[in-house]
């Protein structure tokens, strides 16, 4: 796996991250399609992910839930809004609340993963996220979604370190 | 501002944006109070339609945001959000940068300098 590009345009409040894998298509496709898969790679190790509801197709909801350090499981939904397998998948990604409805007034991210075949083998794959506004993204930093990055990359550090 | 994280095409429409001495000091008075559009149409001396276009263009351009209160349409300095949302996006590629190690990992790919 290699990262091809990374395109932040701030002023739209999106980024588009590409890379390349070795992996078919098919398979590359396999990571979103299949949840057990999906929960592998999601969450990030002090955050685990459990998929509990999904279905790729046009107007599902995908629900799952984050297993954090202190026991606490933060919920989240996808709303599908486009699929075309093997190639393209457009959810909403959004705050669930206990019950696993979206929550009220909590910021939206739409993200777009675009799949194609390689001509030298392989898979090119580019996923654009895109946030409603700034003040989204400051809310994000604000309810500590920064933090929960920041720490995730200092345990990283310990472990390059150590 | 980070011009050099930008892209050419949006260090393009900063650059067209800021182009224009009458833009340029919207964006001076902007940054500094808020103010309604028909305020600033009083402070040059051209037409509140060339206003309104100027502020069009710096909206595009990411340097100021409009928006309504009541039935005046305001504008306000945008630059230092910008910059947040920069910062914002420079700590959400990490989180994308490990999800896709994750999946190499999961492919039997791990990251070129074998960091996982």
């Amino acid at each position: 796996m290699t990262v091809t590009n990374v395109l932040k345009d701030p002023a739209n409040c999106s980024m588009t991250i590409s890379a390349e894998f070795d992996a078919p298509l098919e398979r590359v496709w396999q990571l979103w399609a299949d949840p057990r898969q999906l929960e592998r790679w999601w969450g990030p190790p002090t955050y685990p992910a459990t998929f509990t509801q999904h279905e790729l197709t046009v107007g599902a909801l995908v629900s799952y839930f984050m297993t954090g350090p202190e026991g606490d499981q933060p919920k989240g939904l996808w709303r599908v809004l486009e699929v075309e397998a093997p190639t393209l998948l457009v959810v909403e990604d959004l705050f669930a609340d206990e019950s696993g409805a979206p929550m009220e007034g909590m910021p939206a991210t739409i993200m777009r993963v675009e799949l194609s075949a390689r001509e030298s083998g392989g898979t090119a794959v580019a996923i654009r996220s895109t946030f409603p506004s700034i003040e989204a993204m400051d809310q994000l930093v604000a309810m500590g979604m920064d933090e929960g990055m920041l720490e995730a990359m200092g345990q990283m550090d310990a472990i390059l370190l150590g | 501002m980070v011009v050099d994280q930008l892209s050419d095409h949006e260090v393009d429409r900063l650059f067209h944006a800021l182009a224009d001495a009458t833009r340029r000091d919207i964006v001076r008075r902007v940054m500094r109070t808020e103010s309604s559009i028909s305020e600033l149409a009083r402070s040059y001396p051209i037409s509140m339609t060339a206003v309104q276009k100027h502020v069009i263009v710096l909206c595009e351009a990411g340097l100021i945001h409009k928006f309504k209160q009541g039935r005046e349409q305001r504008v306000v300095g945008r630059v230092d959000a910008v910059q947040r949302a920069q910062q914002f996006l420079d700590s959400y590629e990490q989180i994308w940068r490990d999800r896709l190690d994750r999946m190499g990992d999961l492919l039997g790919e791990p990251t070129p300098g074998g960091k996982t």
